[in-house]
C-alpha cells in the first residue's frame, strides 16, 4: 500500500454523473444524481470489490471506466494521465468488460469464434488468420473445447457463456477487466468454476479487476480491496480483509449483518436497518443514509459526514470526527 | 406427532416435448408439518418450481402430473375440480413468486387487490377487509400502511412490492405457504429483512412453509427441513443440521464445496466445482442422474441405485453409505 501514489493503474478523481429524468409523460425532466463526486484509486494487480444495493450507482461507476458513458463532471485517470473523449477508444484496449448476463450479452446469432474474435475486428487488430489463432488460446485459456468455436451461444451452458465472455474480454489482453456482477445469474456450482478462473487468470496475466457483485461472500474470497457504494457515493473503503474483520460505516456493518453464512445454527440476522430505499431524485440531506441508520445523531441530518481518511483507506461518517484532509 | 398437512408421495411430472417426454419431475416425496419449513435446494431446471406449481395446481395443461399421494390437510389434491382448488388457493394454501409483478396487477391499487384476495373467501364488508390489509402491511414492516393502499405497484420498490406479495398471501391465513424463489431478484440487505418476516410470520401463524431457492446460505437459516434436487430428483433430504453438518449425497457435498464461506475459505483458495453439466431429461432414465458428474461414481450407478435412511429419517440415493464427513470443516462448527 506504500507505494499507493505510483502504482495506481487507474483513478477515478471527483465523478459526477447526472442524468435527466422524466417521471410522467409531461412532467418536467429532473436531475438524477447517479453518481455524487465518487473518487477511487485503483492500484495494478488489485480486485477492488464494489459493492452496494441495487441503483446505487455501480453501473454508471462501470460505464464510465469503460468510457460507454462520459461523466458529467470529474476526471478519468490512466497511469496517472487524464483521459479524454478521444482517448476513450484507445482505452478499450486496456480496459474491457465482463458483464451479468451470460444470456444476453452474447449475440444469438454470431457463431463463438466471432463472438471472442470482435473485439480485435473492431479495434483492426490483426488479419483473420492471426485473429483466429488468438480465438485458439483463448479458448484453452478459459478452459473451453475447441469444438464449441463453430457453435453458437444457444447451444452453450449458462457457465459455457460465462466463458465467452471472459474469452471475448481477454483477447485485447486488456490489463483491467471490469467484472459487473459477472456470477450472479449462474448457478453455485458453475460459480465457482467461473471464479477460480478469474482468480487463475489474474495470477497467470497479472490483471487488474473491478469487481461489481451483490454477493459479499464472493467479495470477501476475491477482492484485495472493497469500495462500499451508498447512493453514488463511496462511503467506506479499504484493503478486504480489514474491512470484513471491522466494518466501520454503519451501512457497511448492515450489509456484512446480511450476509447469510450456511450456518444452520443460525437464523436470519437483523440488520437494524430501516427499509426505505431513497429516491435519488432527492436524496435525504446531511448524510444521504441518515433515514435508514440505527446509529445516526442530529448532525447526520444537517450535515455532509466528514471525509476521514485512515491508515488504509477512508471512511465518510460523522461517527469518526472531523475530516483529516 | 400430528399429521403431517401436506403429504406429495412418488410426484411426477412429465413434459411431452417434440422429440419425446421429458421426465422434469421424476418420483418426488416429502411431508411436512404445520409449522415446518421446508427447503428445496438444487440448481436452475432441477425442477423446484415445476413441483411448487404442481402442489399448488397451477402447473401450465400440456404438463402431465402424477403421484401415488398428494394431500393437503387431508384432502386428495389430485380429485379437486378446478373450482375447489381456486378455493384453496389463496385462501388455505398460497403462494409467493419470486418476480412479484407476477402476482400484482399494474391497473389496480394496492388497497384493491389486497382486499380482493380477502373478500373473494370471505363473505365480509369491505372495510373489515381494509382493516386486515391495514394490518397486514404494518406487519410486514410497511410504514404509513393506510396511504399505501391507494398507491399502484409501480410506485414502489422491488422490496416494497415483494412485501405487498406477502401480505396479499397472507390476507386468508393461509396453512400452507409456498414461497418460489422469494429474495433472489433484492438487494441482500432487503433479503435478510424479508426472510425474517417470513420466518417470524410463519412462527406466529403456525404456517407450514416450502422456500424454494438456490441459496445454501437461506437454507441453512430458515429451513427446519431440506430436500436436495438433482434433474428431477430429490437425491437427499433431512433436517438442516443433518444436511449441512452430515451430508451423505456426493452431490450435496459438491455443493456445499463450491461456496465461498467467510472465516472458512480461504480468501483466493480454488473453490471446489462440481465438472460437467446436468444431463436431458428427455427420454427414459436409468441408474444415478448423477453418474456423468459424480468424483465417486462406479460401474454399478448406471443401474437402480437403493435409496438409504437413517432412523432420523435422514435420506439419500446413492450406491454409497458416505458415512463420516464432516462436510470437510465448511460448515461452522
Ligand atoms: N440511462 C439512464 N437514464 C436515467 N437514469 C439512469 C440511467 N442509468 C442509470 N440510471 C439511474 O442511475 C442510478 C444508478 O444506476 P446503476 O445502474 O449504476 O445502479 P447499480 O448500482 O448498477 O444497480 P444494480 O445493482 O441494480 O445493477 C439509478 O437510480 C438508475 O435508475
Ligand atoms: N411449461 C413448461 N414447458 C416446458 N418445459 C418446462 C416448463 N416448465 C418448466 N420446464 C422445464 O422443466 C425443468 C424444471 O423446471 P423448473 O421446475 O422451473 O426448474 P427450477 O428448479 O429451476 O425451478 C426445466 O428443464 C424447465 O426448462
Ligand atoms: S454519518 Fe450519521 S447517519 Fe451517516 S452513517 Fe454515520 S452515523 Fe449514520
Ligand atoms: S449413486 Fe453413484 S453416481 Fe450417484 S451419487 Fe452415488 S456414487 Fe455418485
Ligand atoms: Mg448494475
Ligand atoms: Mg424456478
Amino acid at each position: 500500500m506504500s507505494e499507493q501514489a505510483t502504482a495506481s493503474i487507474l483513478e477515478l478523481a471527483a465523478i459526477t454523473k447526472t442524468y435527466q429524468v422524466k417521471q410522467g409523460m409531461f412532467a418536467a425532466a429532473k436531475p438524477l444524481h447517479a453518481l455524487g463526486g465518487v473518487s477511487l484509486r485503483i492500484n495494478r494487480k488489485d480486485v477492488v470489490g464494489l459493492v452496494g444495493e441495487s441503483g446505487c450507482g455501480k453501473s454508471t461507476l462501470a460505464k464510465i471506466l469503460l468510457g460507454l458513458e462520459a461523466p458529467t463532471t470529474g476526471k478519468v485517470l490512466v497511469d496517472g494521465a487524464e483521459i479524454g473523449p478521444r482517448e476513450r477508444r484507445l482505452l478499450a484496449r486496456r480496459i474491457q468488460p465482463i458483464f451479468q448476463d451470460p444470456y444476453s450479452s452474447l449475440n444469438p446469432r454470431k457463431s463463438i469464434e466471432d463472438i471472442i474474435a470482435l473485439p480485435l475486428v473492431v479495434h483492426n487488430v490483426g488479419d483473420h488468420a492471426s485473429r483466429m489463432q488468438a480465438v485458439t488460446k483463448m479458448l484453452d485459456l478459459v478452459g473451453l473445447p475447441a469444438r464449441v468455436r463453430r457453435g453458437y451461444p444457444s447451444q452453450l451452458s449458462g457457465g459455457q457463456r460465462q466463458r465467452v465472455a471472459i474469452a471475448r474480454a481477454l483477447i485485447m489482453k486488456p490489463e483491467i477487466v471490469i467484472c459487473d456482477e459477472p456470477t450472479s445469474a449462474l448457478d453455485v456450482s458453475v460459480q465457482s468454476q467461473i471464479l477460480n478462473l478469474l482468480g487463475d487468470l489474474r495470477q497467470e496475466l497479472g490483471l487488474t479487476y473491478l469487481f461489481i457483485s451483490h454477493n459479499l461472500a464472493v467479495v470477501e474470497h476475491l477482492a484485495t480491496r472493497v469500495a462500499v457504494m451508498y447512493l453514488g457515493q463511496i462511503v467506506e473503503e479499504a484493503p478486504a480483509a480489514e474491512l470484513f474483520a471491522g466494518p466501520r460505516h454503519p451501512y457497511t456493518q448492515a450489509l456484512l449483518d446480511s450476509v447469510l453464512t450456511p450456518d444452520p445454527a443460525l437464523s436470519v440476522p437483523d440488520t437494524h436497518l430501516g427499509a426505505a430505499y431513497p429516491n435519488p431524485i432527492s436524496p435525504p440531506s446531511g448524510c444521504r443514509f441518515h433515514p435508514r441508520c440505527a446509529q445516526a445523531r442530529a448532525a447526520c441530518k444537517t450535515t455532509p459526514p466528514p471525509h476521514v481518511v485512515g491508515a488504509g483507506g477512508h471512511v465518510d461518517c460523522h461517527l469518526y470526527g472531523a475530516a483529516t484532509n | 406427532m400430528s399429521d403431517p398437512i401436506l403429504s406429495v408421495h412418488d410426484l411426477t411430472i412429465d413434459i411431452p416435448m417434440g422429440q419425446g417426454t421429458m421426465h422434469a419431475v421424476r418420483g418426488i416425496g416429502f411431508d411436512l408439518k404445520r409449522g415446518e419449513t421446508l427447503c428445496i435446494v438444487g440448481e436452475s431446471g432441477s425442477g423446484k418450481s415445476l413441483t411448487s406449481l404442481a402442489i399448488m395446481g397451477l402447473l401450465p395443461k400440456n404438463l402431465k402430473r402424477a403421484a401415488s399421494r398428494l394431500e393437503f390437510a387431508r384432502i386428495d389434491l389430485q380429485h379437486q375440480k378446478p373450482r375447489q382448488m381456486r378455493d384453496l388457493r389463496g385462501n388455505r394454501m398460497a403462494m409467493i413468486f419470486q418476480e412479484p409483478m407476477t402476482s400484482l396487477n399494474p391497473a389496480y391499487t394496492i388497497g384493491d387487490q389486497l382486499e380482493e384476495a380477502y373478500l373473494l373467501h370471505n363473505k365480509t364488508g369491505r372495510a373489515e377487509a381494509r382493516a386486515r390489509a391495514v394490518a397486514l402491511l404494518g406487519k410486514v414492516g410497511i410504514t404509513a400502511a393506510e396511504s399505501r393502499l391507494s398507491q399502484y405497484p409501480h410506485q414502489l420498490s422491488g422490496g416494497l412490492r415483494q412485501r405487498v406479495m406477502i401480505a396479499m398471501a397472507l390476507m386468508c391465513a393461509p396453512e400452507l405457504i409456498i414461497a418460489d424463489e422469494p429474495t433472489t431478484a433484492l438487494d441482500v440487505t432487503i433479503q435478510a429483512q424479508i426472510l425474517r418476516l417470513l420466518a417470524d410470520l410463519q412462527r406466529e401463524m403456525n404456517m407450514a412453509m416450502i422456500l424454494v431457492t438456490h441459496d445454501l446460505g437461506v437454507v441453512a437459516r430458515i429451513a427446519d427441513k431440506v430436500a436436495v434436487m438433482y434433474a428431477g430428483e430429490v437425491v437427499e433430504q433431512g433436517t438442516a443440521q443433518e444436511i449441512f453438518r452430515h451430508p451423505r449425497h456426493p452431490y450435496t457435498r459438491g455443493l456445499l464445496r463450491c461456496i465461498p464461506v467467510p472465516g472458512k475459505t480461504k480468501p483466493g483458495e480454488h473453490l471446489g466445482s462440481i465438472p460437467g453439466i446436468v444431463p436431458s431429461l428427455i427420454g427414459r432414465m436409468e441408474g444415478c442422474a448423477f453418474r456423468t458428474r459424480c468424483d465417486v461414481a462406479e460401474a454399478a450407478c448406471a443401474s437402480a441405485v437403493p435409496e438409504r435412511h437413517t432412523e432420523t429419517g435422514h435420506a439419500w440415493r446413492c450406491i454409497h453409505e458416505n458415512e463420516g464427513h464432516e462436510n470437510e470443516g465448511r460448515v461452522p462448527a
